[in-house]
């Protein structure tokens, strides 16, 4: 007989060892789907490889699309250590791109208009990451729903203002003015796309590791994740680490928009995000909440993403199945986080 | 102002606030018994997704309506009975299952219909339900027209209030889903199985979101395509919260938001007002976060909401 035993410890390669376990279990999953649609299952996870990883540019194109799903990716980690429950990066990482294009607009020195780009950016997720953060310890209003629901309040925002006062007088296109040449990210390496939010981004993963490993804020998030009793009576105010935790989740996903703004579009319409935010909450997950493993995760993400429209083109598989990587990936990581939780054994057979 | 009240009641404009309900009274339904159960169901989103997709090529393949609805209600169900393994089995995290469960839906729906259909430049579409006007009813002015000439699947949602309400307050599988939202440990005291329960509430809120899918591809638009649901379950998220967990009071949060949604698309369509249609939109989920802030001090939500039941933890 097979029974579940709760688990006192978790040894250390469990970090790395879960979730290649999830994506190896996702990937054997999908390949199902490969399948129905007729075409070789090595083959076609041949071409998404080759076409994502398989030369520089394709690297560089994957590091560019790996960017703002780093920084939702990081936001939602944050969040989720302290057990905030922000599923609003999307919303956040809206409200930050309409923010960094509305100041990148403005005509300035180059240098200053990428920094007050950031700002802008940066607060405007704060911002609206302290609503549901605020609700919470004001009014014990869940925050799973009220940060869910934010999304599309700032979604429709950003539609009236781009449908409304910032639409481009002369196609009628409901897109935003592009952002003045000077405020675009300076390119990297000639012929590519890489921009310097990619840099931005990378940098970030450490310094925000740091900061939750290392430093007095990190310990009291931390903290208050794990044990919000034992941290109140330690003499933490658990409700003003929130806040903080809040205001730093949504400034990164803030930061997501900015990178998007500055390095890719220079400008802002509806479909800025296919969704970064929530595949946000896919990083975090794979990334076991840890925000050195977010850039790994994002990667793969991106990889995947980029990898399956050259596979689309070709072997006719549609180029959904990245979706569905995403959402398998998420639930196989769920189910595999709960080995940490329980082991399996093996008992002998009751009479 | 004088213009609008006129086109309030015109019949058209009835009509279009009673089609616009049935999708998210199905949807607001579906999610409330999840969520009495003390089930989140997020997946919403993209089981409503999915199951449009389904339905409409059921429909589309077999040239049958309600073989479509079928398919609908049982992949709704299904992606139910998914959510249910993950959350209430395994006790996975909610929230966090949910939003796997939209992702990986919708990844499916986009999917399939792209395999079975390709890219056509005219997106294929099917031949749409019949009205059916009831005798008698019918032939009251204004309200006839506009409420009793509908389709099968409108009737069907202003019938499933009342049965929901009847179910969840009247019969001791109700009481069962009241006692595993509240109170899971005296329920499973009391005989119940939490489990099980719970079990047959996700699936049973998952086949009404199914329903409301089938209704957005095989009647509202004749037609899959990309943005069918576009935030939909999402609304219905907060109708329920809105509509206090209660059948009556979703179903009328629901016609609430029907109507704002008519309102704007008449205003949008006679160009009156300089007010953006975007704000209208936005109502129904500020409302809804303004609510919760005023409700939680009587607090409504079923207590054990995003709390997984595993016995042999006190």
């Amino acid at each position: 007989m097979i029974r579940l035993e709760a688990r006192t410890s978790t040894p250390a390669w469990f970090n790395l060892g879960l979730p290649l376990l999830a994506i190896g279990a996702t990937l054997v999953l999908c390949s199902g789907l490969i399948a129905l649609a007729g075409a070789g299952v090595i083959e076609a996870y041949g071409v998404m490889f080759s076409a994502s990883l398989g030369d520089s540019y394709a690297i560089t194109e994957t590091l560019v699309r790996a960017t703002p799903m780093i920084f939702t990716g990081l936001a939602v980690a944050v969040a989720f250590r302290a057990k905030f429950w922000n599923i609003g990066a999307e919303g956040q990482l809206l409200a930050g791109a309409v923010a960094s294009c509305a100041v990148g607009a403005i005509p300035m020195p180059g240098p200053l208009a990428m920094l007050l780009m950031a700002v802008a950016g940066a607060a405007a997720g704060a911002a609206v990451a302290l609503i549901p953060a605020t609700l919470r310890v004001k009014f014990k209003v869940d925050d799973v729903v009220s940060s869910l629901l934010l999304n599309s309040v700032i979604f429709y925002a950003l539609m009236a203002l781009i449908e409304g006062p910032w639409k481009d007088s002369f196609s009628g296109y409901p897109i935003s003015p592009p952002i003045e040449d000077s405020a675009n990210f300076p390119g990297l390496l000639e012929g590519t796309r890489l921009h310097l939010g990619v840099v931005a981004a990378f940098l970030a993963a450490p310094v925000i590791w740091f900061l939750i490993a290392r430093t007095t804020l990190g310990f009291r998030i931390r903290v208050i994740g794990e044990n919000p009793e034992a941290a109140r009576y330690g003499g933490i105010h658990v409700e003003r680490v929130l806040i903080s935790t809040a205001l730093l989740s949504g400034a990164l996903a803030g930061l997501a928009g900015v990178s998007e703004v500055g390095g890719v579009h220079f400008q802002v319409m509806s479909d800025i995000s296919p969704g970064y935010g929530y595949s946000g909450i896919v990083v975090a997950m794979l990334a076991r909440l840890n925000p050195l493993g977010v850039v790994p995760a994002a990667l793969f993400l991106a990889a995947v993403m980029t990898g399956a429209e050259a596979m689309s083109r070709a072997t006719g598989v549609p180029a959904f199945l990245s979706d569905v990587i995403q959402g398998t990936a998420l639930l196989a990581m769920l189910v595999a986080l709960l080995f940490t939780a329980y082991r399996i054994r093996r008992v002998g057979t009751a009479k | 102002m004088n213009v609008v009240l006129e086109q309030i009641f015109q019949v058209g404009f009835l009509a279009a606030i009673i089609r616009i309900a049935t999708p998210l009274a199905f949807a607001t339904l579906g999610e409330m018994f999840s969520e009495r159960a003390g089930v989140l169901n997020l997946g919403i989103e993209g089981i409503m997704l999915l199951s449009a997709m389904t339905g409409f090529t059921a429909t589309s393949l077999s040239g049958s309506l309600w073989l479509g609805v079928l398919a609908a209600v049982v992949t709704g169900a299904l992606m139910g009975a998914v959510h249910a393994l993950f959350t209430v089995a395994l006790g996975l995290s909610q929230h966090v299952c949910g939003i796997g469960v939209t992702l990986f839906s919708s990844g499916l729906a986009y999917f399939l219909y792209r395999l079975i259909f390709g890219q056509q430049s005219v997106p294929p579409s099917i031949k749409s339900f019949e009205t059916l006007p009831i005798p008698v009813l019918s032939d009251i002015p204004v309200l006839g027209p506009a409420v009793f000439n509908q389709f099968s699947l409108v009737y069907m949602a202003m019938a499933a209030v009342p049965l929901a309400a009847l179910v969840l307050y009247r019969t001791p599988w109700g009481l069962s889903v009241r006692m595993v939202g509240e109170n899971p440990r005296a329920a499973d005291s009391a005989g119940v199985s939490v489990i099980a329960t719970r079990f047959q509430a996700v699936i049973l809120g998952g086949a009404l979101m199914g329903l409301a899918g089938a209704f957005l591809s095989m009647v509202q638009f004749n037609a899959f395509t990309f943005g069918l649901v576009s935030g939909r379950g999402w609304v219905a998220i907060a109708l329920v919260v809105f509509g206090r967990w209660d059948p009556w009071r979703s179903a009328g949060a629901a016609l609430l938001f029907a109507f704002v949604d008519a309102l704007q698309l008449r205003m949008q369509a006679s160009g009156l007002g300089h007010i953006p249609y975007e704000a209208f939109l936005m109502l129904p989920f500020i409302f809804t976060i303004v609510a919760m802030a005023v409700m939680s001090r009587n607090a409504v939500a079923p207590s054990a909401l995003l709390k997984p039941f595993r016995r042999e933890e006190r």
